[in-house]
């Protein structure tokens, strides 16, 4: 087995089995808040031990284990054919070891051939940059918070949303308050203003490689960010959707140039499992470090 | 803490109100999209599998079979309920359904089912796989492996204390309803007038 192989495997099972050290926090803090004797209190506790068994057990954290996303960022040179290669290989013996479930259906025969694989599956993103390093992304997005993603098209008269940030506000809120219970809260938000139907969701979903505590170098997002977290957390929605204090647990907000015609807010959903993980790769393709 | 043992009688499910916390200790069922489709439009239940005062729990587990040829469930948390919505009130009156167990509340046509035909709904902590797998004492038997894939197949799952929360019950009651629409109202105060 090469080593690039091995590290990818391990990078699975650490997505899969751990969550990474910021939300962990959040998720501490959200459980500090929530009201005692409550079954929002309750539902957060049974989280946090769901977060300490599956680590301990190196096991799946969510049974769903999602859609399959790499990012993978690499010197001019690298051979991308290898690494997706490699990714798939690494994807079919994940499954095998039980650190994936058999979650990939053949969308017109309904079969499912239990190895993770087929179009689309799983997703490799490659960036090239000047720098010689490596360094692999992933995410495992499940499908309930996949299903209450969200795209409004501005103006949209049913929310009163115009073509401003006040109509985007509208829009982000909005999702908030559809994606009750469905998504597995406290969720986070990952959101692109602008773009088409497709980058609008693809920029959207990349926000959730950003850190729960890092804050947007843009004023106006950073400051539509904090609102909408401060808003979402003050409708009393809660985790599990069982009402209580803590709706998100963060928001992520990017912006992309539109066509005069297209005005889109792309709106990701993240559970609460939010499994985030990426690693540099050392001269020989081992883990040289992690990311998250 | 209330305990529910499977069979469910109508009159211990009567009892349970919104909001009241359970463990279940038990037979569960899984079934998800395929089985509820295949159900509602006319498909039997296979051999020896007999729903009546059971409970369905919309699971996909992920399931390890072992050398002697047995399961093992290493992660069964709930996956979202609301899909089922077209299917589960006439499932739920057809086959003798107490207990509904998924995640996200369903819609009005299953509350008025649970009124109805003496039902409930019981939801999971989403996302908990592990703590929800620990619950898991033995996989029993598994159903439409070959025809549904693992996750849409039915596992019979025998349980001990496995935690849910009543969200809605048999008087017409729903926690989801109620949460919707206090969120929607604090929302509208708090948009800029439109």
């Amino acid at each position: 087995m090469s080593a690039l192989l091995e590290s990818l495997i391990e990078l699975i099972r650490r997505t899969s089995a751990e969550l990474p050290d910021d939300v962990n926090a959040a998720l501490v803090r959200s459980l500090e808040q929530e009201k005692k004797g409550t079954i929002a209190e309750s539902a957060l506790k049974i989280i946090e031990r769901n977060i300490e068994l599956a680590k301990r057990k190196s096991q799946p954290i969510c049974q769903d284990t999602g859609s399959v996303i790499f990012y993978v960022d690499c010197p001019v040179g690298f051979d991308q054919i290898e690494c997706e290669a490699a990714t798939r290989e690494a994807v079919k013996e994940a499954t095998k070891r039980g650190f994936l479930r058999q979650n990939s259906v053949d969308s017109i025969t309904g079969k499912n051939d239990g190895t993770n694989l087929g179009p689309g599956a799983p997703v490799v993103h490659f960036h090239q940059h000047r720098e010689p390093t490596i360094e692999i992304r992933l995410i495992l997005k499940g499908g309930g918070c996949e299903n209450v993603g969200a795209q409004y098209s501005l103006p949209d008269e049913s929310i009163h949303a115009n073509r401003d940030l006040d109509g985007c506000r509208r829009s982000i809120l909005n999702a908030v308050l559809q994606a009750q219970g469905k998504g597995c809260g406290p969720g986070i938000l990952g959101v692109c203003i602008g773009g088409d139907r497709a980058t609008g969701y693809e920029f959207s979903k990349q926000q959730f490689l950003r850190k729960l505590d890092d804050r947007n170098p843009d004023p106006k997002l950073d400051a539509l960010e904090q609102d909408i977290l401060k808003t979402a957390n003050e409708l009393g929605i809660g985790p599990m959707g069982f009402g209580g204090k803590t709706t998100l647990l963060g928001v992520k907000i990017c912006a992309a140039n539109r066509v005069p015609a297209s005005y889109f807010v792309s709106v990701s959903y993240m559970c609460w499992a939010y499994r985030r993980q990426g690693i540099i790769l050392n001269a020989t393709h081992g883990i040289e470090g992690w990311l998250y | 803490m209330i305990s529910l043992t499977t069979p469910l009688t109508e009159a211990a499910v009567r009892s349970l109100k919104m909001g009241d916390e359970v463990q279940i200790s038990g037979v569960l069922y899984t079934g998800r999209d395929a089985v509820h489709k295949y159900l509602h439009e006319g498909g039997e239940l296979p051999p020896g599998v007999d729903l009546k005062g059971g409970i369905i729990y919309h699971c996909g587990p992920v399931m390890m079979k072992q050398a002697d040829g047995t399961y093992q469930c290493t992660a069964a948390g709930p996956t979202t309920s609301i899909r089922e919505e077209p299917y589960q009130a006439e499932i739920i009156g057809h086959f003798g359904v107490r207990g509904v167990i998924g995640k996200g509340g369903m819609g009005e046509r299953t509350l008025a089912g649970c009124q109805k035909y003496g039902c409930v709904y019981l939801h999971a902590i989403g996302g908990a796989a592990q703590v929800l797998a620990e619950c898991v004492t033995r996989v029993r038997a598994v159903h439409f492996l070959e025809k549904f894939g693992s996750p849409e197949a039915i596992w019979e799952l025998e349980v001990t204390n496995f935690p849910a929360v009543v969200t809605m019950d048999s008087q017409g009651g729903s926690l989801h309803r109620d949460v919707f629409a206090a969120s929607e109202a604090a929302l509208e105060a708090r948009l800029t007038p439109g």
